[in-house]
């Protein structure tokens, strides 16, 4: 089981009493990248709620080979980290201050930082590019900038385990690059990231991809396998394409 | 941030200082009674007896009050949250209207009773107990804290029967009448050295309780999710920062009535001088709260003097025109409140 950072075994959710996800079984490779991709209302942001816990659900995840809520939410908080869809708020704290709540889970109640959440979080600023910002007030960056301040926070756990829903939003091309590469060097340490995209070209830039639709696994399989690239088409009812360009995939409306 | 944070709170404090003098000089004998309270005895007697635990109580109300806006406004997420939108000063008013018609009338002026004490730990303990269930009528009416514009609006009708109800009592029950308008309209008439005491001693505890919670609210402004995906147990950490919220407002409103916009304001101020953590807001707030209510206070006492208004219709005055003003302004920036 060391190869597999997450799992999930027969796993169904609702939400407002409308079934969501529908018997969902999969396993996440450790210390790779898995994109969850799937057309709108497949299930891809609550299936990543239910991994992270923050929803309940029916069936068992597993986290590290352990049953996931066998420990309790700090602990669990230490080995995974969770970046939401569009985080809204905080607007009078300072960067910094956003940060440092990514290293909640590592500090006693009360005590103040020590050097080590200091480093973490200048580590994570600066893997994002985002160190500059240290000291402005989170409401007063563009949402790209935002995005990035949010990303730091979310690296700053030094968790094992990566979630992330809609990372790219409001970021730009070459932001985008910029997490492509943040997230291989996550992989090359041995972390575990888990992301859903809506941008299938950067999602076929993962090592692992899993394609839901309707609420049920339609796919999983590794990206540079052709018959991911046939699923993927299918779930979209044909009107992608997926060519080869060099390494890399690239789709096209049809 | 955190040395603006410092200076600022010095400022706040130093303000409070010079209003407690001012504070101890305004009446009608002027600052005469203080300048004479050491040889006469009437003269001290208005000072120490009247004047300064009036002054230091309005203080501490505007402190308590200060700390609840705050407290409100991140757990709610919503600038917009203030004790009297939230249902608990109006469910606090009523648990005093219910204490007097059970209990029967007491002096509230008269803080020298032999038994001030018990009479205002008992109002303050209705008020406390009005004040949860007015939160929690409105939470169970919002289905939660989660959509902006039905807490509100939950708070809002809250408010407007509980308060129908209170009338309702008042005039089931004639005997409260004449306390409770004193209440309705909001004073500090009634502190003596020992509501003055409860208030402090209320403070203290709430401000320790809701700063060492502070870094939830920080989390919580991030979203509800985020707060949970740190590990933070927020069910019980929510109960305690709802329990602070009820029990400021509770003890606050127990003493010195409906005292309106100063819980709303007081955060916002703070907000427009420096953008901060939690931890520091809380307790600026708090100091700026105590800040307000002493300088409305004094007004209060001092535009129409040797008559005076209502501490309550002052602050509603004010902060009315302070939350247009803020509206106007956000109109002008971004469209929107």
């Amino acid at each position: 089981m060391n190869n597999i950072a997450m799992s999930a075994h027969s796993v169904s959710a609702y939400l407002d009493s409308v079934q969501v996800l529908r018997e969902i079984s999969l396993n996440f490779p450790a210390g790779q990248w898995s994109s969850v991709v799937g057309p709108n209302g497949a299930g891809k942001s609550t299936l990543l709620k239910v991994l992270a816990g923050l929803l309940p659900g029916t069936g068992e995840v597993r986290l590290l080979g352990q049953p996931l809520h066998a420990a309790s939410a700090r602990q669990r908080a230490q080995s995974l980290s969770w970046l939401g869809q569009n985080e809204h708020g905080g607007d009078d704290l300072s960067v910094f201050d956003v940060v440092m709540l990514g290293r909640l889970p590592h500090q006693r109640w009360l005590a103040a930082p020590n050097a080590l959440d200091e480093q973490a979080c200048e580590r994570a600023l600066q893997a994002t590019q985002a160190w500059q910002w240290r000291n402005r007030a989170l409401g007063t960056l563009s949402g790209g900038e935002r995005q990035r301040v949010l990303l730091a926070r979310a690296l700053a756990g030094d968790a094992q385990v990566l979630l992330m829903d809609e990372p790219l939003s409001n970021l730009d091309p070459p932001h985008q690059a910029d997490w492509l590469e943040t997230v291989r060097a996550l992989t090359r340490a041995g972390k575990t990231v888990i992301s859903v995209l809506h941008e299938i070209g950067v999602a076929l830039a993962a090592d692992h991809m899993v394609i839901l639709n309707e609420g049920r696994v339609a796919h999983a399989g590794a990206c540079s396998d052709t018959a991911t690239h046939g699923a993927l088409a299918g779930v979209f009812d044909n009107r992608v394409a997926i060519h080869a360009v060099g390494k890399h995939f690239v789709t096209v409306p049809n | 941030m955190k040395r603006q944070a410092l200076v600022w709170a010095l400022a706040l404090q130093i303000a409070a200082g010079v209003l407690l003098v001012i504070g101890m000089g305004v009446g009608s004998t002027g600052f005469e009674s203080v300048l004479q309270a050491a040889n006469d005895p009437a003269a001290w007697q208005i000072v120490w007896d009247i004047r300064l635990p009036r002054t230091l109580g309005a203080w501490a109300t505007g402190a308590l009050l200060g700390l609840a806006g705050a407290v409100a406004q991140g757990l709610f997420r919503n600038p917009l949250a203030d004790p009297f939108l939230l249902g608990s000063a109006s469910g606090a008013s009523l648990g005093v209207a219910v204490a007097l018609a059970v209990f029967g009338q007491v002096e509230l002026a008269d803080a020298s009773l032999p038994n001030a004490w018990p009479v205002q730990i008992g109002l303050a303990g209705a008020g406390f107990l009005g004040a949860v269930a007015g939160v929690l009528l409105t939470l169970l009416l919002a289905k939660g804290v989660q959509h902006t514009l039905r807490l509100l609006l939950a708070g809002l009708i809250v408010g407007v029967v509980l308060g129908a109800l209170k009338d309702l009592l008042a005039l089931a029950v004639p005997g409260i009448l004449q306390g409770m308008q004193a209440f309705t309209l909001g004073s500090t008439g009634f502190i003596g050295w020992s509501a003055c005491a409860l208030l402090l001693a209320v403070w203290v505890p709430c401000l320790v309780l809701a700063w060492s919670l502070s870094r939830v609210l920080d989390a919580l402004a991030l979203g509800e999710a985020t707060a949970q995906s740190l590990g933070l147990q927020l069910v019980p950490m929510r109960a305690a920062l709802v329990a602070v919220l009820a029990l400021a407002t509770g003890v606050a409103v127990a003493q010195t009535g409906l005292i309106a916009f100063v819980g709303l304001a007081a955060p916002h101020l703070v907000r427009a001088l420096v953008k901060t953590t939690h931890g520091n807001l809380l307790v600026l707030s708090s100091l700026m709260g105590g800040v307000l209510l002493m300088a409305a206070d004094i007004l209060a006492r001092w535009l129409i003097a040797p008559q005076e208004l209502p501490v309550g219709v002052m602050t509603a005055i004010l902060g009315g025109s302070y939350l247009l003003w803020l509206m106007h302004r956000r109109k002008l920036n971004s469209g929107m409140l």
